[in-house]
């Protein structure tokens, strides 16, 4: 099979993932204030820190998903993100005593659709696109018929506690960072870590080295879906309610910041740190593109191309013989 | 007894698999006819199967990547793309909006090219791209608008006689496809290289020509589609066929296609994307809550693949 | 061309290596035009080798090929045999399943294009069906996947036949009747002894040494990469031609005492193959290394597999009494872990062993792998380096290394030994000894004779299933062979 192999220093460069997408957004960050005259720096640090937070949730989530290996991927985190989100508002009520239950549900509802994901792969023997696929939309009308149409705000201390900082660095982000460090643990210290990446290797070799191929998977499918949901609660805490099409960025976002972040889309190869960059990226971009006074459109395109031009620098699976 | 031909096993579990798409679109009739007398005339079917056509092209599209193994989660945003061109362009810089169209084709067989070379997966790429194509809409119409060119409206309006253009038009379509991929020399070629591509490989066929064949059949019909559709809504815009992803691998399955080893059955995709349009109107007919109608489109691709699973299951055991 | 002795293929001096195993050391052939040559071999011998290379799908690393006279040496490949109308049918069958039967044709046949090409090719593949084996059943228009593997099987051997443009010169036959019933096996045999009489050749492998005799004219015995005999069919009986794949050299007297470990107790393990419910089942007991023998691929790796990940105490096929490990022969698809440090693959069996407090304890994973660095002796500047930077053999002591160190009590060994040189095999053979002399279980899986010496038990399989079943001081070279081809001893 002809394949075209890339020049050993190209392959090297993407090697080191995490470097890589801080380097860029670095880069970006410059590229802004020369616009603006250096004009606002710090205000765009912050906000960066910000919404990064939600595409680094859904995005470690993804992430252990596409480390399973090729043919694994969540195609239901919006979904999972707009029916998390409006039940958890709906039963906090605009109540402060509620947050934390509403937030434990919006959790198990995450979990639920993560159970549910697993149960059409195994049981029923979809393939995971598209029983992601199919899931999102089921789940995405049952957002839609409990929302009825009713934009219900967060608890006042909710929504803001989600603005709050903490020297600087919003409390959000700095959960996010938190979860971040037990999950870089998790992947690198834990069976279920080295199972995940393990199985993303070769599945047969983890099979027979004893590895338990299929409560990992139904592990991380659970706890992927357990992150958008938790991401669309606290989104909906910060976008002042939960938003029925809150989830539509991020899916994009999920996978972006897992590519561009140095994960292997073949599988067996995972990063935390560069989760962080990926997304810090990602916004920068946008935030850059706005300053410079492009749309939506030009996000879009612009975001999808560097995609598809990260894997395709960094290539597939090596084939089998 | 040969083997593959012979009237004992006529409704054995196999000869039940080929016919489910059949079976399942005249139940599908029946059902809507019992509850909607009024839908058995000439009116009544075109305004059921009106928008059968973009997502029998769209279908057929995602058909021919799912022949070589690979899935097209961008045919969704390609459709509302080309749809966009037809309403612009198309209309008022014919020329003009003919190049874009086949530069998206060229894009689609680069695509195939570059996923069979760097080995890499169709999902992410296809992902990657319908974002692409979805940025390039959003450019091309921020607002829903445009007009589709008037040839385009007077085709799809045409009054055909006894049946309404829609059924015409899809029964052609599978049956030049059908003749195209599953009669012709070269179509065993394209549809082996699905089953089996290091032993065509190995017998000296180009399976890199395959790839890009294929994609760009597929970028060929989906660009069709969103000419049909816009031919039908008159005006477009960039989320205008989204929904169509799920809707054209749905179609695939439930016509008896399989989403690995190259088995696919082109007139029965075009019954399951007539049979998922249909399926829209029996659920608004039923009284469907509308917010339902979304999570119906997930529950009838898992209805319809948990169903496959029972019945392979009963063909393994007979 | 009927009875002239035209050389049709000519292989001088082909010599094949992959890594540290020479598969060919030098193999002369010369197959002439209207023969039919029987290719006999054990384990390891280079046949398969051999036929790769002769069928373009494998390219020689020296040695000349000359078909028709002409030297191809320099371009030869898949097309190139086709095109001078060589064919071949390997065991791992090459049709596409999606496919019907008379389309699987014109996959080979570029020439089957036009307008009429589905009967062209119907009708020729219908007639050549029925020209092998009549009353086959198969309808050029079934499609392969539904067929069973034995019509598969003779679809894919009619279509070595089947001519459009090229002349067929030389159909290449590897296992044919493995499939087959006995009747189509028959059929197909009956076949080739007529198609040779018009002028086309043919090889053929096979491990029923009756099919061998009573069709091939000329019979090639080849041993570890090499021809050791070239003689006409008539030459050989079943034994002579067992005696001569076996070796030469008497059996070295080895100073292992032999005694036996099965004691009347209940043995660790019990396991039968999948296709057999009567005969010997295999049983192993504590400190016992039980060796699995016979031609590759007759389920000894099948009935490994299985208990790995089926085993349990409950089961009632496969029945193991406590931890099991695998080491797989076949490293990069059943072993190594290619994105991973050495230290690393090797603790992933161990690795609940090496967790404190829910997290893996770094320092004793360091630990494990320097441990049995030094043990295995794995030669490494550091064990943090990524395992593909090692030698094939080094890479498969850390799968050792993985199977030893854990709290495995039953080490399966699916023929991990191939590729392995012949110092690092020593090493390990001293440790399997050490291991069980501690008590430890082996399954061996082995297709090299000379390790069946260090097993205690032996089992010979054929067909997937046990037909012989040896301890130390009954096992000879010979009972094997007889036993994996089915010759009466």
């Amino acid at each position: 099979m002809p394949t075209i192999a890339m020049p050993v220093g190209v392959t090297r460069l993407v090697r080191k993932p995490w470097l890589w997408s801080f380097v860029a957004t670095v880069a970006v960050w410059l590229a802004m204030e020369i616009f603006t005259g250096g004009q606002g720096a710090g205000e765009v640090v912050t906000a960066a820190l910000s919404f990064a937070t939600f595409s680094v949730l859904v995005g470690l989530g993804q992430m252990f998903v596409v480390t399973l290996g090729p043919g694994n991927v969540d195609l239901s985190i919006p979904a999972t993100m707009a029916l998390a989100g409006t039940i958890a508002m709906k039963y906090m009520d605009t109540q402060d005593p509620r947050i934390a239950a509403g937030v434990v549900i919006a959790l198990a509802v995450g979990a639920a659709v993560g159970a549910f994901n697993y149960g059409l792969i195994r049981a029923l023997r979809i393939p995971p696109i598209i029983a992601t696929l199919s899931s999102a939309f089921l789940f995405q009308s049952a957002a839609i018929w409990y929302n009825r149409g009713l934009r219900i705000k967060p608890p006042p201390a909710f929504a803001d506690f989600s603005f709050a900082e903490f020297h600087g660095l919003p409390y959000f982000t700095l959960g996010a960072i938190l979860l971040s460090v037990l999950l870089h643990i998790a992947l690198n210290r834990t069976v279920y870590g080295r199972s995940v990446i393990a199985i993303g290797q070769n599945p047969r070799a983890a099979r027979f080295a004893g590895v338990s191929v299929e409560r990992t998977r139904f592990a991380t499918y659970v706890m992927c879906a357990t992150l958008a949901g938790l991401c669309g609660c606290l989104f909906s805490a910060f976008s002042g309610g939960a938003a029925l099409n809150m989830g539509a960025d991020y899916l994009l976002a999920s996978i972006a910041v897992v590519v561009i972040g140095g994960t292997s889309v073949a599988g067996g190869f995972a990063n935390v740190p560069g989760i962080w960059g990926a997304s810090l990226f990602l916004f920068l971009i946008v935030a850059m593109l706005n300053t410079y006074g492009f749309g939506a459109g030009i996000r879009m395109l612009l975001t999808g191309i560097i995609i598809i031009a990260v894997i395709a620098a960094a290539g597939g699976q090596k084939a089998q013989r | 007894m040969r083997e593959g031909v012979s009237p004992q096993i006529l409704f054995s579990p196999r000869v039940l698999r080929s016919l489910l798409p059949a079976l399942s679109l005249v139940a599908l009739l029946a059902a809507i006819f019992y509850l909607q007398p009024r839908a058995m005339s000439y009116f009544g079917l075109n305004l059921l199967l009106n928008l059968a056509v973009p997502i029998a092209l769209a279908t057929i599209a995602q058909m021919f990547v799912i022949t070589v193994n690979d899935l097209d989660l961008s045919i969704g945003a390609y459709v509302g793309f080309t749809a966009c061109v037809a309403a612009t362009w198309l209309n008022q810089q014919p020329l003009l909006g003919i190049a874009v169209l086949l530069a998206g084709i060229a894009v689609y067989a680069a695509m195939g090219a570059l996923i069979h070379l760097r080995n890499l997966p169709s999902i992410v790429v296809t992902l990657g791209m319908s974002f692409v194509w979805q940025g390039l809409s959003v450019l091309l119409l921020p607002t829903p608008g445009g007009r589709a060119p008037g040839w385009l409206l007077g085709l799809m309006g045409l009054k055909t006689p006894f049946l309404p253009f829609a059924i015409f038009a899809s029964v052609g379509l599978g049956l030049i496809v059908h003749l195209g991929l599953m009669r012709s020399a070269y179509g065993v070629v394209l549809r082996g290289a699905g089953g089996n591509a290091r032993s065509v490989a190995r017998a000296g066929w180009s399976v890199l020509k395959v790839k890009m064949i294929m994609f760009a059949l597929a970028g060929f019909f989906g660009a069709l589609a969103g000419l049909a559709l816009v031919g039908l809504t008159t005006s477009a815009d960039a989320n205008i066929a989204l929904r169509y992803t799920l809707l054209s691998v749905a179609g695939v399955i439930l016509g008896g296609g399989e989403f690995v080893g190259g088995r696919v059955s082109p007139i029965g995709a075009v019954i399951g994307a007539i049979t998922l349009t249909l399926a829209a109107s029996f659920l608004s007919f039923l009284r469907l809550n509308p917010d339902w109608q979304i999570g119906a489109q997930g529950a009838i691709l898992i209805l319809v693949l948990a169903l496959r699973l029972l019945v392979t299951r009963a063909e393994r055991a007979s | 061309m009927v009875g002239t002795s035209a050389e049709i293929v000519t292989l001088d001096g082909v010599e094949k290596q992959f890594g540290a195993v020479r598969a060919l050391a030098g193999v002369d052939l010369v197959i002439a035009a209207g023969e039919c040559l029987g290719l006999v071999g054990h384990n390891g011998a280079g046949k398969s080798t051999l036929m790769n290379i002769l069928a373009g799908t494998a390219a020689p690393d020296r040695g000349r090929i000359t078909v028709d006279g002409q030297d191809l040496s320099a371009t030869y490949g898949a097309a190139i045999a086709h095109r001078h109308g060589i064919r071949c049918v390997f065991q791992e069958l090459s049709l596409c399943p999606n496919l019907t039967v008379a389309e699987n044709l014109r996959i080979m046949h570029p020439a089957l294009s036009g307008f009429a090409w589905r009967q062209k090719a119907g009708a020729l593949i219908a007639g050549k069906l029925d020209e092998i084996f009549p009353g086959h059943g198969i309808s050029p228009g079934a499609i392969v996947g539904d067929l069973s593997i034995a019509r598969r099987q003779m679809v894919e051997v009619a279509r070595a036949f089947t001519v459009t443009e090229e002349p067929l010169k030389l159909v290449i036959l590897d296992e044919p009747t493995s499939s087959l019933d006995s009747s189509a096996a028959g059929q197909l045999l009956g076949f080739v002894r007529r198609a040779v009489t018009s002028g086309a050749s043919c090889i053929l492998i096979s491990h029923l040494l009756g099919e061998i005799l009573g069709t091939a004219g000329r019979v090639v015995v080849m041993r570890d990469g090499k021809v050791v005999d070239a003689r006409p069919a008539g030459d050989f009986t079943r034994n002579s031609l067992v005696g001569a794949m076996g070796s030469v050299a008497k059996e070295e007297a080895e100073d292992l005492r032999f005694a036996s470990k099965r004691q009347s107790g209940s043995p660790r393990v019990r396991a039968q193959p999948a296709g057999q419910s009567e005969g010997p089942a295999l049983t192993a007991f504590r400190g016992e290394v039980v060796g699995l023998a016979g031609l590759s691929g007759h389920g000894q790796t099948d009935l490994l597999v299985r208990l790995v990940t089926e085993g349990s105490p409950r089961s009632a096929r496969y029945r193991a009494e406590g931890p099991m490990a695998l080491i797989a022969g076949d490293r990069q698809s059943d072993g190594i872990f290619p994105l991973w440090s050495i230290a690393k693959n090797i603790s992933i069996r161990s690795l609940r062993a090496l967790t404190r407090a829910g997290l893996i304890d770094l320092g004793r994973e360091a630990a494990l792998a320097a441990d049995w660095r030094r043990r295995i002796n794995i030669r490494t500047p550091d064990m943090a380096d990524n395992i593909l930077s090692l030698s094939g053999g080094n890479q498969q002591k850390a799968l050792f290394a993985r199977a030893f160190g854990s709290e495995a009590e039953i080490v399966l060994m699916d023929d991990p030994m191939r590729g392995v040189d012949v110092g690092t095999k020593q090493e390990i053979y001293e440790m399997i000894r050490a291991e069980a002399a501690k008590d430890r279980t082996f399954l061996w899986y082995t297709t090299e004779m000379d390790e069946l010496r260090h097993c205690d038990h032996v089992y010979v399989f054929r067909n997937g299933r046990i037909v012989a079943d040896l301890a130390r001081d009954e096992l000879s070279e010979e009972k094997v062979l007889h036993s994996s081809f089915e010759v009466a001893s």
